[in-house]
């Protein structure tokens, strides 16, 4: 019955932050500040998903005793630490990429990347 | 021989944290460990020279390899926490004020500025650009520069925490 709450709502704070980060992708002006919505909403929201699995794995090796619930949550458990991991570095690749590109941050008021010289 | 340890502990911690549940009562049941084990020995022949490549041995200290899920689920997690609360008002309201700054910081090995990097794209309504590899500078795109940083040439990295200083948790694991 706890777990049933606890389930449902790690379930609604993930869908809240990834909705918001979709609704962010499609209102923020450059590449850049689309990025800051994507990696960081979607990660959050991802991870509370994988959050309500895993407490729905514990719950259920709680009260059943079935092993296999423990490889659904440890398992959940790896995918939501590798996706942390991959989505930081696929969107550092993706900015890194995008200015070497010569794209420019169109509203900004500072770029201290475009002076640097090697 | 430190490095084929080192390898086989890791590989064999990796297959059991994957199969566990195939026993009885969620263990594991004997062929998995005798499978684990024969293949973590095949990992560590082949890879041994890949995990320890720099021939440093500081990150085998069992007290840093702890204070890394404990830097995840502490400081690390709150100031996620709090960045997403920051860019979800960003994203409903619109205002932001982007740019991108100069970060020093003090961090000098590999692992170090790779922590820093990906604690910074993840963390406080920043994103990683590029990194200096000389000085170990980074760039980063900040979506709300705060008043007169635009002014400044660089910017001190514990600067961009506001609620926990996490360049000294990651100098502390890491360094």
């Amino acid at each position: 019955m706890i777990a049933d709450i606890l389930v449902l709502a790690c379930l609604s704070v993930g869908l809240f932050f990834n909705t918001l980060g979709i609704v962010g992708l499609l209102r923020f002006p450059d590449v850049y500040t689309r990025m800051h919505a994507t990696t960081k909403m979607t990660t959050f929201g991802s991870v509370f998903t994988a959050l309500s699995v895993i407490i729905y794995g514990a719950a259920q090796f709680l009260g059943t005793g079935d092993g296999q619930y423990i490889t659904l949550s440890l398992h959940t458990l790896i995918a939501a630490i590798a996706l942390a991991f991959t989505n930081a570095v696929g969107s550092h690749a993706i900015a890194r990429g995008a200015h070497k590109a010569g794209i420019k941050p169109v509203p900004a008021v500072v770029d201290r990347l475009e002076e640097y010289t090697p | 021989m430190i490095p084929f340890v080192l390898t086989f502990l890791l590989a064999l911690f990796i297959y059991l944290l994957l199969t566990a549940g195939s026993g009885g009562l969620g263990f594991w049941s004997p062929s998995e460990l005798v499978a684990g084990v024969a293949l973590s020995l095949l990992t560590a022949a082949v890879a041994r020279n890949l995990l320890c490549r720099s021939r440093d041995l500081r990150m085998a200290n069992p007290i840093r390899l702890l204070l890394i899920p404990v830097y995840i689920l502490g400081p690390f997690l709150l100031e996620v926490t709090k960045a997403n609360l920051d860019v979800a008002y960003r994203v409903i309201t619109g205002k932001i004020r982007p740019g991108i700054i100069r970060v020093q910081s003090g961090l000098k090995t590999d692992l170090g500025i790779f922590m820093l990097a990906n604690s910074i794209t993840l963390t406080p309504g920043t994103i990683t650009v590029d990194i200096d590899e000389k000085s170990h500078d980074l760039y980063i795109h900040n979506i709300n520069v705060p008043r007169g940083w635009e002014s400044r040439p660089q910017v001190q990295d514990k600067e961009l925490f506001s609620m926990a200083n996490l360049p000294a948790w990651i100098r502390r694991i890491a360094e």
